[in-house]
């Protein structure tokens, strides 16, 4: 059978074949498979009436997913609603709808207008809508395998980010001695999954956009985690809350503003965002190495690209700016939530007043400049601990 | 897009006509890493015989057609056409067709120049910079369309005059606009113009030197930022221009930096002339009758004048009939597309949008 649905009579031929295999999996697979074994494993299953209530009463569907190990406090919502991909995605969302908004108002303009009833609130869903129902492009020269892997890749390696990132002190997937290493080890696999969907493509500009990424995130990547070193002198901890706690007095952005400063160009460099956003440069390369991707394989990129925002913004509201601590009178969740939309701001505004750099430039501001600028950093920490400054 | 090619260490690329970076042709760029190697120009995607279609076109049908070319800047391009048609026909426009013929052409000139400032600033990346333009361009055009009733294609200068007179209460429009676009115009110098980004990314990209924009045969601002202060309002004054008082905006470092200042300035002086225009007009007729067919006489007919992109020449030669025999555009961005390789070769791929519409190069006119 063909891949591709060409014509309307291909359409009509997949449709049956798909009734024909329900048809005769249903009762010789699927329904054996629910009323036999699974009873015989011992695994309790809802009954229809316990469904039907379920369905006209959400709440009174709480004990059954309770039952199934899949509740609130179960390690699969963790990862697929609340801390993890759900929200986060959830955020994503928001700050491209807010990135929008934002610069808009600067650029006097509107923005997103007509979707949803006030400002334009449903635009994101509006995009969703017209990103899947687009057709998914391959070029005929691509390697398929790789061209299809890289959008699944990125979300995926963004969203791994998640794990060890918490949001409050009772709000985590996992905890790790070493969670403020663990992001930078899997970030550092972004030029890989570019460099396979650049290549991929088979495409001049995505292909030196590919290369673009790729030297550029290697020349951050460095500064990126020496400005961090001196957070860990200060905090003597490589534990985010560790780090978090050890902000109980003083902010870190205080003491360490110019590690706060480095870290944040290198995450605008590491988000390909403006002025940094040389392998998507739409005047140079059309779009660099995401020129080839259409439809949902575009949107799973940027939506990977704004979850891998997300994860950057909070961990630099927790490195620097004490994560969740503040008065009692909110909580510690809130607390976050408020420092992060300052933060998620400071990240978008940079688009409204700068241009592009060029490629030799932004190699030698991370080679020389900011690695020179992280080592001067790091001295300062090891003075400020010396003195006992924080500890 | 070719399946890549290897000569070498080099890669070939073609960029355009399908490209957010080109306009209506093509660039076949060479680069060695990220060097550019060579350049070759494709010019003539939007070639639309428009000197050979003058040919079967009456003076007054040669008006809204030889605005197509160039719509974005069309009083510039028709002020040379008319200059030259007057002169076969026989007639003289009276003074204040002439003054608001300067009117239409500076504030054309404006609208030009907005357009090409927000081009320059996405080619950047810089979004603000194209929304700002962008939007402030549309007073302008207001005001243009108050007087020549559509947008952009006005179709306004005629032989003998102009087609209508300015409405009442134009003056104070123009001026209150005037006065808010000068304000403007330093916001956009702190955003943009004394961005340090900005003047790393331009300044002593794309250098042209006065010798070789003299020998390349540079016209308009790009000559003007190379150091020569020519301009063929002040050089062969036309028209009403002679008796106005405005500068020549000139820079010396021929860079692409001192290229968009030189056409900042140009508004600036732009906004002069026409408030000393607004002063000196007079209240009088506005075209000269004209009835039958117009014919022009036997013999040719040179003009030239100053359009937005620089030297507008037009050559029409007349055997008396209503059509004219033949007539030659020498159009100014012609001129900068020869400039354009010469300039892009040895820079960085990441300069070539800044270069090639630094020069203000507007394929359509190229091609005509």
């Amino acid at each position: 059978m063909k891949f591709w649905v060409e014509t309307f009579e291909d359409f009509l031929k997949r449709i049956i074949v798909i009734v024909f295999w329900l048809l005769l999996l249903l009762p010789f697979v699927i329904f054996p498979f629910i009323f036999i074994v699974v009873p015989a494993l011992g695994i309790p299953l809802p009954n229809a009436n316990q469904i039907l209530t379920a369905l006209l009463d959400p709440l009174k569907a709480l004990p059954l997913v309770n039952d199934l190990g899949l509740g609130p406090s179960s390690l699969f919502f963790k990862i697929a609603a609340f801390p993890g991909f759900t929200f986060a995605a959830l955020v994503a969302t928001g700050i491209i709808l807010y990135e929008r908004k934002l610069l808009a108002k600067i650029q006097v303009r509107v923005g997103p207008l007509y979707a949803g009833r006030f400002e334009g609130i449903l635009q994101p869903i509006a995009d969703l809508v017209k990103l899947l129902f687009k057709e998914l492009l391959v070029p005929a020269k691509a390697d398929k395998t790789f061209f299809f892997i890289a959008p699944s890749l990125s979300l995926a390696l963004a969203t791994a980010l998640l794990a060890v990132i918490p949001l409050a002190p009772d709000i985590f997937i996992a905890r790790s001695e070493l969670s403020l290493l663990i992001p930078f080890a899997i970030i550092g696999l972004t030029p890989l999954v570019i460099l396979i969907a650049a290549w991929a493509s088979s495409n001049k500009f995505a292909f030196i956009g590919g290369l673009r990424a790729l030297h550029q995130l290697i020349a951050y990547e460095i500064p990126m985690m020496i400005s961090l070193v001196g957070v860990v002198i200060l905090s003597g901890s490589l534990d985010l809350f560790g780090i978090v706690e050890a902000q109980r007095g003083l902010w870190f952005i205080f003491p360490q503003l110019l590690g706060a400063s480095i870290f944040y160009v290198t995450m605008l460099s590491e988000l390909e965002r403006i002025p940094f956003d040389l392998p998507e440069a739409d005047t140079e390369l059309v779009a660099g190495w995401l020129t080839e991707y259409s439809g949902m394989h575009f949107g799973l990129l940027q939506l990977a690209n704004y979850i891998k925002f997300y994860a950057l913004a909070v961990l630099f509201t927790l490195i620097f700016l004490g994560g969740w601590l503040g008065p009692a009178f909110l909580p510690p969740f809130a607390w976050l939530l408020i420092k992060l939309f300052f933060v998620i701001t400071f990240m978008l505004l940079p688009r409204a007043f700068m241009p592009r750099v060029r490629m030799d430039q932004l190699i030698r501001l991370g080679w020389v400049w900011l690695i020179m600028l992280a080592f001067v950093n790091l001295f300062i920490a090891l003075l400020e601990a010396s003195i006992g400054m924080i500890l | 897009m070719e399946v890549v090619e290897r000569q070498g260490n080099y890669l070939t690329m073609s960029i355009g006509p399908q490209h957010p970076g080109s306009g209506h042709m093509r660039l076949i760029v060479t680069v060695d890493g990220d060097i550019i190697v060579k350049v070759k120009p494709d010019p003539g995607y939007v070639h639309r015989g428009a000197e050979k279609m003058c040919e079967v076109r009456t003076y007054i049908q040669n008006i809204p057609h030889l605005e197509r070319p160039v719509i974005i800047d069309s009083s510039g391009i028709l002020f040379a056409y008319i200059l030259a048609a007057e002169e076969l026909i026989g007639v003289q426009p009276p003074p204040r067709a002439q003054y608001i013929r300067i009117i239409m052409a500076e504030l054309n000139r404006i609208i030009s120049h907005m357009y090409w400032l927000s081009i320059y600033g996405i080619f950047m990346g810089h979004s603000t910079m194209f929304m700002w333009p962008m939007g402030d361009r549309e007073l302008f055009i207001d005001l243009a369309a108050s007087i020549g009733g559509t947008r952009v294609t006005f179709s306004y200068f005629i032989p003998g005059g102009v087609r209508n007179d300015i409405p009442p209460g134009f003056k104070e429009k123009a001026l209150k606009t005037f006065d808010y676009f000068v304000k403007r115009l330093k916001e956009y110098e702190k955003i943009y113009f004394n961005n340090p980004l900005v003047l790393k990314r331009t300044q002593g990209v794309g250098v042209l030197k006065r010798e070789d924009a003299i020998s390349l045969g540079v016209t308009g601002p790009n000559l003007r930022a190379s150091g020569v202060a020519s301009d063929t309002r002040k050089d062969e004054p036309y028209s009403m221009y002679d008796g106005i008082d405005f500068d020549i905006p000139t820079y010396r470092e021929g860079d692409s930096y001192s290229r968009a200042w030189v056409r900042l300035e140009e508004m600036r002086e732009s906004m002069k002339i026409m408030r000393q225009v607004l002063d000196k007009m007079e209240a009088g007729p506005v075209k000269q009758p004209m009835r039958g067919q117009i014919k022009g006489k036997v013999g040719e007919a040179f003009a030239r004048t100053e359009a937005a992109r620089g030297t507008m020449f037009f050559h029409i030669v007349s055997d008396g009939g209503k059509f004219p025999y033949r007539v030659k555009i020498s159009v100014p961005s012609f001129r900068n597309l020869i400039a354009m390789s010469h300039l892009l070769e040895g820079n960085r791929l990441a300069d070539m949008p800044v270069i090639y519409w630094g020069l203000d190069y507007w394929p359509v006119e190229a091609d005509r």
